[in-house]
């Protein structure tokens, strides 16, 4: 099936060769890093996690979301979303490369990686994190591939494929569970100690990833001649809609909480966030933004007549993907160091180098998904001829 | 003047100990986890042993003075990076300028409010404010930093010591997060332009692992006192807290003692007499 990824059109070839320069020029720079360390970068002893880690948990989020076509089609037989099942474990395949890269490139000794392995510690989320993770990509990548295979020859798929698929379920919870887990488990930050972060951290997901679904298909209808199936888009919109309002709801009871108890060590990271701490306010800005993009993009969907729009979702969806990116992104993670559990302020902003080896690790990621997409599109036109 | 010779004594056989490639300042942190605490006791008869190890800090004795002594020879002995140290630009030409935000310490001054942040309070009493307190690991009895490592690069001895093995570290930073006392660092480049003189006793860390106060193993071990101790002049004591009889026991019960952040169940092991 790979060969039709090496037949393409002029854009095609553009496209993937702007890829691999961008991934190029993340490489050389990642060189660097890795001779000589994360000084690059613009963490610190405060904030020890900063940009690398906050993509890799958003794009957790962005692979657990594919299971929102899985669902319906699988468990309630919802055939509108037949066309695009495998956009979804597509997308999640290419979203948890990234996620493997983004903890690559954060360690400090990468070579060790497999350490993980050889000391397995059963007490350590991140332990239960790697193996969720790896889990759920062998499984997209095997479902997604034998699925597609199976619809190009025109038979059923292997009867393996349905325990599999009931199996990724789970998995796609629990991916973005054991992530939350890492963060809600320590007891000195009061920012993630709180039991919600784990359902938070789910409903952004809901949200985010099947709105990049949505303007994935916009482009499929683009570019190919494959339609995924208007329908199908507006119940995906119904499910970005439910789960960002969940999300809204989720933060607000955190707010709630927080400001309400009025403990301090809680306090302050949302405070740091929201309104600055003790003149610090670099992420202020950032916050309102995203939180206004995912409070309108809300209303956008809520209302028929506007999710109905045509050339209004996509729009709604970028405002969604972008505002859960900066809630979850952003701030989840910067928030939860500042202020340190000694109360000092250091701020964290990502440096050049940072931003160019993250730019890269998306850029490997468009990489996976261009091509998965590819394939997935092209068997499709061919089978319906 | 006993107690001198016998110290002596123990340098030499440590010395003669790393030439067999065996020194026991080395072998924490070889990739032996579990077994280091007794293969050290077992090495050297004199090393100081205790079940549970704990550290009281006299803060009415500790002066601006005392307490720099302490963090420098605290990390000058354990190779601990000084950013503010000039590099030498014939042995480490291209080093590039420093990120002070990344320093790297084990034992350094806070005041009151940073070092016991839930206790802040307006009315504070006037002497609390100009007091150094020094801040360091707190070899905490459920560290999370421990329960956090995916590797056991960081453990806890039997003897409650919560010590790391550099060579196993992955650099992912979770003991760090996992920390509620900002007490470990991370190397984010190479410390050793930043290190004035190699201490031969312990070894340099490379790029790209954490570290920590680790109670002076690689001294116990030679059964003598951590550094600290030794230049504290009275204000710091280590001993056995479960030992009824020690001398840090007997302090804790004539003092009023607290410790940092104790709500959080992380049952540090260093205690402050305020
Ligand atoms: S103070 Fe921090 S580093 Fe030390 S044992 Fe406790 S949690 Fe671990
Ligand atoms: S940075 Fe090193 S010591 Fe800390 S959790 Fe990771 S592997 Fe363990």
């Amino acid at each position: 099936m790979l060969e039709i990824a090496i037949k393409g059109s002029k854009n095609y070839w553009s496209w993937i060769i702007f890829l691999l320069l961008v991934m190029g020029a993340g490489f050389i720079v990642y060189v660097d890093q890795f001779l000589n360390g994360l000084m690059i970068t613009g963490m610190s002893r405060d904030v020890s996690w900063g940009f690398y880690i906050a993509n890799f948990t958003f794009l957790v989020g962005v692979a657990a979301g594919g299971v929102m076509v899985v669902i319906p089609y699988y468990l309630h037989n919802y055939e509108k979303f037949h066309r695009i099942t495998i956009l979804g474990e597509f997308l999640a395949v290419a979203a948890l490369v990234m996620c493997l890269l983004f903890i690559i490139v954060d360690l400090g000794q990468p070579t060790r990686a497999l350490n993980v392995l050889l000391y397995p510690s059963p007490k350590s989320m991140l332990f239960y994190d790697m193996l969720v993770l790896n889990g759920y990509l062998f499984l997209n990548i095997v479902i997604g591939w034998k699925v597609l295979e199976a619809e190009r020859n025109q038979v059923e798929p292997p009867f393996w494929t349905k325990p599999l698929i009931y199996l990724s379920i789970p998995f796609a919870i629990g991916i973005h569970t054991v992530t939350a887990y890492l963060y809600c488990g320590l007891p000195g930050r009061g920012y993630w100690l709180t039991a919600i972060l784990a359902p938070r951290f789910l409903a952004s997901a809901f949200a985010a990833g099947p709105a990049f679904l949505i303007i994935l298909c916009y482009l499929i209808r683009k570019f190919t001649k494959f339609d995924p199936g208007w329908e199908a888009m507006q119940t995906l919109a119904k499910i970005v809609c439910w789960a960002i309002i969940a999300n809204l709801f989720f933060f607000l009871c955190e707010v709630f909480t927080v400001y309400y108890s009025n403990i301090p060590g809680h306090k302050a990271h949302l405070t740091y966030l929201l309104f600055g701490y003790h003149g610090y306010n670099a992420l202020v800005p950032w916050m309102w933004t995203g939180l206004i993009l995912m409070f309108t993009g809300a209303i956008f969907l809520v209302i028929p007549q506007l999710r109905n729009n045509k050339t209004l979702l996509p729009f709604t969806c970028a405002m969604i993907f972008f505002g859960a990116w900066i809630d979850k992104g952003l701030g989840m993670i910067s928030g939860g160091f500042v202020p340190s559990p000694l109360h000092h302020v250091t701020e964290y902003a990502p440096t050049k180098p940072e931003i160019m080896i993250t730019l890269a690790v998306y850029a490997t990621g468009f990489l996976v998904l261009t091509i998965l997409y590819k394939l997935a599109t092209q068997v499709k036109e061919e089978v319906r001829g | 003047m006993m107690k001198k010779s016998r110290r002596s004594f123990l340098k030499v056989a440590g010395i003669a100990a790393i030439g067999l490639g065996a020194s026991p300042a080395m072998n924490f942190a070889s990739s032996d986890s579990d077994g280091t605490a007794l293969a050290v006791k077992g090495k050297n008869e004199q090393a100081l042993t205790a079940h549970r190890w704990g550290m009281v800090i006299d803060t009415n004795k500790i002066t601006e003075e005392i307490a720099g002594k302490i963090t420098e020879v605290c990390h000058k002995t354990h190779n601990v990076p000084d950013f503010k140290h000039d590099v030498d630009p014939e042995k480490f030409p291209k080093t590039r300028p420093v990120n002070h935000k990344q320093e790297i310490k084990w034992i350094w001054e806070e005041e009151f409010h940073y070092a016991f942040p839930e206790k802040e309070d307006e009315y504070l009493a006037e002497k609390f404010h100009d007091l150094p307190f020094l801040v360091t690991c707190n070899h905490c009895k459920n560290a999370p930093c421990v329960q956090a490592c995916p590797t056991q690069a960081t453990f806890k001895r039997e003897d409650g010591i919560v010590i790391m093995d550099f060579h196993r570290c992955i650099g992912c930073r979770f003991c760090m997060a996992a920390c509620p006392y900002g007490s470990r660092s991370f190397n984010f480049r190479d410390p050793r332009p930043f290190i004035a003189e190699t201490h031969p006793d312990f070894p340099t860390r490379s790029k790209g692992v954490v570290e920590k106060c680790n109670l002076c193993a690689e001294q116990l071990a030679k059964g003598e006192l951590p550094h600290c101790v030794q230049v504290s002049e009275g204000a710091i004591v280590v001993g056995d807290l479960e030992d009824p009889e020690s001398d840090i026991r007997i302090l804790l019960k004539e003092h009023y003692t607290i410790r940092r952040n104790q709500s959080l169940g992380t049952e540090p092991s260093v205690y402050y007499i305020v």
